[in-house]
């Protein structure tokens, strides 16, 4: 069971949120989570996340891609019925190869790219109907919002929150997810 | 200020003066008479090595057609026998031409890219290179030299290099009057070459002599008007360049050639030289940043640089293979000669430099870490030049040597002449201004860049 009580302290600007962060972290306590209404250049960093790897399964993907593009036009075009169409030599895939690079080339995309975004939704966990997650709506105008888990140390964390430029801090029931 | 160290000066002597002695052996070696040729030839045939087809040439003038007792048709044997050891005397005559004119080519063409890229750079007032702009100020000094190098080349090397030029050819008494040539004497005739090539490198000079003088000049100016004129003259010359490039590369390569057209070779010319320009920039400005010379270059800007070279190969391979694609395709043999020569005789460079120029650099530059180790990005930048010599070598000597091709000690000398030229006047040309410019106004954003 995690901390049922968490801290939330409320910023108004990134740059007092981003110093904050880093005060935050200076004093090894550990922030939960961040929302923002737009991406903060650097947060991550900040906060010591994780880079992501997203790329990397981009690359695999068009691989698989360019795979199948390679698999599907060797057995149609010259294993399964290999016609002579407008004298173009369906002998052996090689020597019939540069019809076949536009078909590679767009299913290396296709795949790279969709299943890529799909990786994106599933690791972020976002689909069609899912419930908002936000514990503050004003986190997707124009205010920022550190979460802190709280171990007893309430009033501690309160007074270096306010320290750190937070125009409010509360103290909320988590709720369980 | 960089000051031009002497043992670099020596070593750039030292390749002018080796590629010097190795192009004169290139040119005395290559003076080989009608009789040696038919030597050398008939030797071939006895051995039977790569060149089955001469032997088959060759052998019949001898000796099978003795049976025949036809004299006329001997007669035509021997005459054939005549043609072709002449054709193989001309090739071996044309190889020396064309190593110089290769390697001439493809240093004014890294010189060329670079003048473009700097017009890009200031026309889109970007934020990330001007601390770049002196070492490319510094390459593109080669360009005058370099240009009248191979506009010089090209004249004194005539029918060596460009059959049209060959005033037989247009002369409707010769016997090798070519009626296809003659109809493109209004454009392929060697007064309008040399005023057409005078014109584009007058241009390129010009924008170069003056963006230099601008730049210098707001180092110390108290406003920006040389920056706002560096503008202008930058955005009218990218328009001038896209128009005498490709007029250049239909002049300089592909009338090597001049039965075969392909309406997208200026660009497919300026992909290879926009990317062996920016790769130059990335191996200089790693050489004077290991030098302690550029402390302000950070690997954010290796890392753009990177990517330029890494967009711009796969750029270069997109027009390669297009130009390929839609002639293989169509298969219409006025065209497809082009590339069945170089399918038949040049199979291993050919398709050697798409790996080098394609498939090397897309495997070395993707990954984003990679692209901001210097090591990593000289390795690519290297088999990225060589890949592009290669594609310079593939569009001159199909046509002017044949299948008498090899990269051996003419072609070699020709690089290390002009690589040892290109440093000297590189490197002297880095001595005369900081490396730094200073009152350009995206120069603060420049040296924070990160990326």
């Amino acid at each position: 069971m995690e901390a049922s009580k968490v801290i939330h302290a409320i910023y108004t600007d990134d740059d007092v949120l981003m110093s904050a962060v880093k005060k935050v972290k200076s004093e090894k306590h550990h922030i939960e989570e961040i929302y923002t209404p737009f991406p903060v250049h650097g947060l991550d960093k900040a906060m010591g996340l994780a880079p992501t790897r997203i790329a990397i399964t981009a690359f695999m993907y068009g691989l698989v891609g360019l795979t199948v593009a390679i698999t599907m036009m060797n057995f149609i075009m010259i294993e399964d019925w290999p016609q002579n169409i407008g004298g173009k030599p369906s002998f052996s895939y090689l020597e019939n190869m540069p019809a076949f690079v536009p078909i590679m080339f767009e299913l290396t995309v296709f795949f790279a790219a969709h299943l890529m975004v799909i990786t994106f939704y599933l690791r972020s966990r976002m689909w069609p109907f899912k419930k908002a997650e936000n514990p503050d709506p004003r986190t997707t105008d124009d205010h920022f919002l550190m979460e802190i888990a709280v171990h007893g140390n309430e009033n501690e964390l309160e007074d270096l929150l306010k320290e750190t430029g937070a125009v409010e801090v509360n103290l909320v029931d988590k709720e369980a997810h | 200020m960089y000051t031009f160290s002497n043992k670099l000066k020596t070593f750039s002597f030292i390749l002018m003066i080796l590629g010097a002695l190795g192009v004169g052996y290139g040119f005395i070696t290559s003076h080989k008479s009608f009789e040696e040729v038919e030597h050398l030839l008939a030797e071939e045939a006895h051995h039977g090595g790569g060149h089955g087809e001469e032997a088959a040439h060759a052998a019949p003038a001898h000796d099978t057609h003795v049976a025949d007792s036809h004299g006329n048709n001997d007669h035509a044997e021997v005459d054939g026998h005549k043609k072709h050891v002449e054709h193989v005397q001309h090739q071996i005559h044309n190889r020396p031409w064309s190593a110089l004119y290769v390697a001439a080519f493809f240093f004014m063409m890294i010189a060329l890219g670079i003048l473009a890229f700097y017009a890009i750079q200031i026309a889109s007032q970007a934020g990330w290179s001007p601390v770049l702009f002196r070492v490319m100020e510094g390459m593109t000094a080669y360009l005058l030299p370099g240009a009248l190098i191979v506009l010089a080349i090209a004249v004194f090397a005539g029918d060596h290099l460009f059959v049209w030029m060959n005033p037989d050819m247009v002369n409707p008494e010769s016997e090798h009057f070519d009626k296809l040539v003659a109809g493109k004497s209004g454009w392929l005739n060697k007064t309008g070459f040399i005023i057409r090539g005078l014109i584009f490198i007058a241009g390129w000079s010009l924008y170069r002599h003056f963006s230099r003088k601008f730049s210098i000049a707001q180092d110390t100016a108290e406003d920006k008007s040389n920056f706002k004129k560096s503008f202008r003259i930058a955005a009218g010359f990218l328009v001038f360049f896209i128009y005498t490039e490709s007029m250049m590369s239909w002049d300089w390569i592909m009338s090597v050639d001049p039965h075969w057209f392909s309406t997208l070779f200026g660009w497919y010319v300026f992909a290879s030289m926009f990317v062996s320009g920016i790769t130059v920039l990335a191996l200089i400005t790693l050489y004077l940043k290991s030098k302690g010379q550029l402390e302000f270059v950070n690997e954010n800007h290796l890392h753009d640089v990177a990517k330029f070279m890494f967009a711009f190969s796969i750029f270069w391979t997109y027009l390669w293979f297009s130009q390929f694609m839609l002639i293989w395709y169509s298969n219409i043999p006025e065209e497809v000669t082009y590339f069945v020569t170089r399918f038949q005789d040049y199979k291993l460079p050919f398709l050697g430099m798409v790996v080098m120029n394609f498939v090397f650099p897309i495997l070395m530059l993707m990954n984003a870490d990679y692209k901001r180790i210097p090591w990593f990005v000289v390795m690519a930048g290297l088999v990225i030049l060589a890949g592009h010599y290669i594609d310079i070598f593939n569009m001159i000597m199909p046509a002017t040597v044949g299948d008498r091709w090899f990269i051996g000690i003419p072609e070699i000398s020709s690089v290390l002449l002009f690589a040892g030229l290109f440093i000297f006047i590189v490197f002297t040309a880095l001595t005369k201004a900081p490396l730094l410019v200073k009152g350009y106004p995206f120069r603060k954003e420049s040296e924070d860049f990160h990326y």
